[in-house]
């Protein structure tokens, strides 16, 4: 392979590096910034952190105030704690649905496989914000499921769904399984068929080899596909704001009102440099098994 | 050897498909719904189309949609074209650590977070310098962003298929790396662009949490409207553009997903023949 290094390649790689740098990694900087500084009644609504003084030294002048209010005020810590448990358990049960889903997937006939999954991946591309409000017309007291329930006589009164804890679990669930299918998918497709057949000679019940073989060996699928519902699912702000009712409070929605509610952009950035610090874990494995993937 | 999934697993595909579609089914039928009450139906009607296209509001903001999507999605095609050859045809190069993390970051990086963080990028680009002003570019650039992430996974993968040695034998021949590049590999690669350039496009079309951080007090794009009807409940016009914007999206995605499989399909035969 020619790898000379030569100065044309710079024009491959900086426009890319460059805009990402700006756009993508610095703001981070910034919201670390302000989160030190105090809300103001100016444009932008916030006060000066860095300042250069007269005689040409930088002067810091922020406080951690915005940090300890988060930690003192028990809002956060709740909002925190409810989201990271909604998203946990919407991990799992979308784990639970998507695993034999990609399972058939992976076992189907080849000229099966593409079109399943452009029917599983259609909805993940088609308006995010208009499913949510279609799983509405589902669920809501007199919607659609309710109608059925009613004219089956499962039910006498509507089952009272949207505004709870449940109607985020259905909504997460609904719009995030797609995420768990993909993944699991593709490590499922490489499993070589011949160990389970291996196993099964050898006497092996097929729960055993599922339990023994399949399972452990799609593992990086499991992983990959659980962050990518986990991480953005812990940030939600449509699923709980459409679906959810006051009392469920997620710390994407929390983030959210501080800003558009209480135009306290400090604080806002304050919530948001937490919740990313507090994310690093899951989004460095995610990264970890992701790149490893690609790679292979 | 003939593949078959035992029949257990495919009634658990299948209904999870069902219930994946159920909701978006529902919606379109209920738009088609004479009744303004959402629970009763009413008979068969078009009403609720023809009362979109009177809402100037809805018009206006569907344009500015339209065009954030198609430069957002053009200008990601690019950039993230060049990270892909960047990251799979050379190894090594300064910041090749920084650029696979920054492509991949997006991809899972809850969209709040990212939406404050460049509102306040921009707002502090604005204090010093005097631009960008929030509206039409905040919006298209902060799209650009998340877009360019989603082309380099897709035409990153598809690069890595591809067989370099076609690329090498060209240059053997007396062509450019340049040259080489244009005429062999890109008609390879083009399937994944297009592709990849309409799944942007819905991307940036559907984008709410960051649109309304970024896009300031001047500018509503589609869904930020649509956001704001949708908070106040369920409403009949609200499914009539839903749907139209569920079934123009769907069509986008089927064309995609039809040249990324044609693509591989090819690919697939060519190798089969290579192999006689």
């Amino acid at each position: 392979m020619n790898n000379s290094w030569h100065p044309g390649r710079w024009l491959i790689i900086l426009p890319p590096l460059l805009f990402l740098l700006v756009f993508f990694l610095i703001p981070f900087g910034f919201a670390f910034k302000i989160s030190f500084a105090e809300a103001a009644a100016r444009i932008p609504p916030f006060t000066d952190v860095l300042s250069l003084t007269a005689d040409h030294h930088l002067k810091f002048t922020g406080s951690l105030a915005n940090y300890h209010y988060l930690v003192s005020d028990e809002v956060y810590a709740v909002a925190w704690l409810y989201s990271l448990r909604t998203a946990l358990f919407s991990t799992l049960i979308c784990l639970l649905i998507g695993y034999p889903m990609a399972y058939a997937i992976a076992r189907s006939p080849r000229s099966m496989q593409n079109l399943l999954l452009l029917v599983i991946m259609l909805p993940f591309w088609t308006s995010f914000l208009l499913r949510v409000y279609a799983l509405e017309g589902i669920i809501r007291d007199n919607g659609f499921l309710n109608a059925v329930l009613l004219h089956l006589g499962v039910i006498d009164h509507p089952l009272r769904i949207m505004r709870t804890s449940l109607a985020i679990y259905i909504g997460i669930v609904y719009s995030y399984l797609p995420f768990m299918v993909l993944p699991l998918f593709a490590t499922l497709e490489k499993l070589d068929p011949t160990l389970l057949e291996a196993s099964a000679d050898l006497g092996s019940t097929p729960w055993r080899a599922f339990f023994d073989i399949t399972l452990p060996l799609s593992l990086p699928g499991v992983i990959a596909g659980s962050m990518l519902v986990f991480i953005p699912a812990v940030g939600e702000f449509v699923i709980p704001s459409l679906l959810g009712g006051a009392d469920n409070l997620m710390i994407g929605r929390v983030l959210w009102d501080e800003f558009f509610g209480n135009h306290d952009w400090p604080v806002a950035s304050a919530v948001a440099i937490a919740f990313l610090l507090l994310l690093a874990g899951p989004i460095a494995v995610y990264q970890y098994y992701h790149v490893r993937e690609l790679e292979a | 050897m003939e593949r078959r999934a035992p029949a257990g697993l495919l009634t658990v595909l299948f209904t999870g498909i069902a219930l994946l579609y159920l909701p978006i089914v529902v919606l379109i039928a209920f738009s088609f719904n004479a009744s303004p009450l959402v629970n009763v139906w009413g008979g068969f009607s078009t009403a609720w189309y023809g009362k979109l296209l009177e809402n100037r509001q809805l018009l206006d903001a569907a344009l500015l949609s339209v065009e954030v999507a198609a430069s957002a999605s053009s200008v990601a095609l690019l950039l993230g074209t060049l990270a892909a050859i960047a990251l799979v045809r050379m190894r090594r190069f300064p910041g090749r650590m920084l650029l696979t993390g920054m492509v991949n970051a997006p991809l899972v990086m809850p969209e709040i977070i990212t939406g404050i963080t460049q509102l306040l990028l921009f707002v502090s680009m604005l204090q010093f310098f005097g631009w960008p002003h929030r509206g039409y570019l905040t919006i298209v650039l902060s799209h650009v962003t998340f877009c360019t992430a989603y082309v380099t996974i897709t035409v990153q993968s598809r690069l890595q298929a591809a067989d370099r040695s076609l690329e090498e034998a060209a240059q053997d021949l007396g062509a450019g790396p340049a040259r080489a590049f244009i005429d062999v590999t890109l008609p390879i690669i083009a399937p994944a662009l297009i592709s990849s350039w309409l799944l942007c496009f819905t991307l940036s079309l559907d984008d709410l949490v960051i649109s309304s951080f970024v896009a300031g007090p001047g500018a509503s794009t589609l869904p930020m409207i649509i956001y704001s009807k949708v908070k106040l409940g369920v409403s009949p016009d609200v499914n009539a553009l839903a749907s139209l914007i569920v079934c123009a999206v769907g069509a986008c995605v089927l064309v995609a997903g039809y040249l990324m499989s044609r693509g591989q399909q090819r690919r697939e035969m060519e190798a089969r023949l290579a192999e006689r």
